[in-house]
């Protein structure tokens, strides 16, 4: 149910330093997102998929990804041509598409799957525990640090509990059906993971407060700053402002 | 219910992650440290049960659950499905980093919100009354969710109206379905752990 897909691998990607990586995803999402004009959002996409190259990730599962997210794409495709005002483009039955609409819906289209590959190559090539440590050392509140990565850590165990009880349900003959016994089924089901999850916390916060935890999560993860890191940063945040200029220039 | 990258407008980005800022950090103030693996464990239970696909005629839809995890976490509910949010946009990229503010608060500011509608009538003893409180925090919090989600596409541009629309009539059977399981899901939890319901984390007891 939950694995880190691309967390795995030996390319400059997978072992560059966290901290550098989380921060050219934010720079690198942010302006992709607040970007209204292909002459930036289209060198955007072409450095993404720069980015998954660098990677060396599976097309394959990167586009299946993309596929699975695209659907609210694809949903907006199916309006946005025909209400957006403009001048008309082309005609089914009594609806008129406009071509404004159409370039509305393509931009939005690689803007949206721009930070998509981005995120893929850059967060998703680092396991989330690192990602958690990382973001711990880039001064995000300790508390949501703590929370991530205990919620992580859980999410896994908690998985095993849902398989148990759902595999117990099958072996009753459970089949889900559109029906009142499949959502009371469902229901108990839920209800039974969070008691469980419940009675679970007790006894870890009792075994915690046993080994002397104050509230403190302390880590054992050093990140050091490579000469390839500072290389990659500076690259990445020169070809990001250059988006910018793109950006800036194409609005002027 | 998710909107993904690259569809909002700054404004609205920046109005929702100001928003989520707001109710994180109310939710952390009310979190002490002791607690913080007691609500990880129970986020991690909604994660997983957010992953559960309920039939609904030839498709199925799956839970949102944002309900009954404003009843029980109460303002903690902000920073649960913010963390839940940006697992889900790391691991399957559902969603952003940009868009990370906007989700949690059209998720998590319904849930709070049926905290304090629901809370004390879904604690009362039996009877009829709870049944439907907690029929209709279920039904209401995605209710909520849905329109908030209508109002961020709207508000980013003018022709996303019949989206959303749409968004929200598709959310109608999604509705029902989760204020079922969140009557049984009460029902269940009164039955075997009554000390779960009532926003017991958040109260600082």
């Amino acid at each position: 149910m939950i694995e880190e897909q691309f967390s795995t691998g030996n390319s400059f990607v997978h072992s560059l330093d966290p901290r550098v990586k989380i921060i050219v995803a934010i720079f690198f999402s942010v302006v992709v997102a607040v970007s209204s004009n292909f002459a930036s959002l289209l060198p955007a996409l072409a450095l993404s998929l720069f980015l998954i190259i660098l990677g060396k990730l599976s097309f394959k599962k990167v586009l299946y990804r993309l596929l699975l997210v695209n659907r609210l794409i694809l949903f907006l495709w199916l309006f946005l041509p025909f209400t957006y005002k403009g001048e008309a483009l082309f005609k089914i039955g009594p609806l008129v598409g406009t071509a404004e609409g159409v370039l509305y819906a393509s931009q939005i289209t690689v803007k949206c799957n721009a930070i998509l590959l981005a995120m893929i190559a850059l967060l998703s090539t680092t396991s989330v525990f690192t990602l958690g440590h990382a973001m711990g050392q880039l001064c995000f509140p300790d508390k949501i640090i703590h929370l991530f990565l205990f919620t992580y850590r859980y999410i896994h165990v908690i998985s095993q509990e849902y398989y148990r009880l759902i595999n117990a349900m099958k072996m009753r003959g459970f089949i889900p059906r559109t029906n009142l016994h499949t959502y009371r089924s469902y229901a108990y089901l839920v209800g039974m993971l969070l008691v469980r999850s419940y009675d679970r916390a007790e006894r870890i916060h009792k075994a915690m407060i046993c080994r002397g935890f104050n509230g403190k999560y302390h880590t054992l993860s050093r990140f050091s700053v490579k000469m390839g890191d500072i290389l990659y940063l500076s690259v990445m945040l020169a070809a990001i402002l250059g988006l910018v200029i793109l950006q800036w220039k194409a609005i002027a | 219910m998710h909107i993904s990258e690259g569809v909002l407008s700054a404004p609205v980005l920046v109005t929702g992650a100001a928003l989520a800022a707001a109710g994180i950090s109310i939710g952390l103030k009310k979190m002490g440290y002791e607690k913080i693996p007691q609500v990880a464990v129970l986020s991690s239970a909604f994660f997983v049960a957010s992953l559960i696909h309920v039939p609904i005629g030839p498709s199925s839809v799956h839970l949102v659950l944002n309900g009954i995890n404003g009843l029980l976490l109460g303002w903690l509910c902000f920073p649960s499905i913010l963390v839940a949010l940006a697992l889900q946009a790391i691991l399957f990229q559902f969603g952003g980093i940009t868009v990370l503010g906007i989700n949690t608060v059209n998720m998590a500011l319904p849930g709070v919100i049926c905290y304090y509608l629901f809370s004390k009538l879904v604690n009362r003893d039996g009877g009829l009354l709870s049944l439907v409180a907690a029929f209709a925090c279920g039904f209401l919090s995605v209710c909520f969710s849905g329109i908030l989600v209508a109002i961020s596409l709207v508000f980013t541009e003018q022709s996303f109206m019949s989206v959303a629309k749409l968004i929200i009539l598709a959310h109608l059977p999604v509705m029902i379905i989760e204020g079922i399981i969140t009557l049984f899901c009460v029902a269940f939890l009164k039955r075997v752990k009554p000390e779960v319901l009532g926003g017991i984390y958040g109260k600082g007891a």
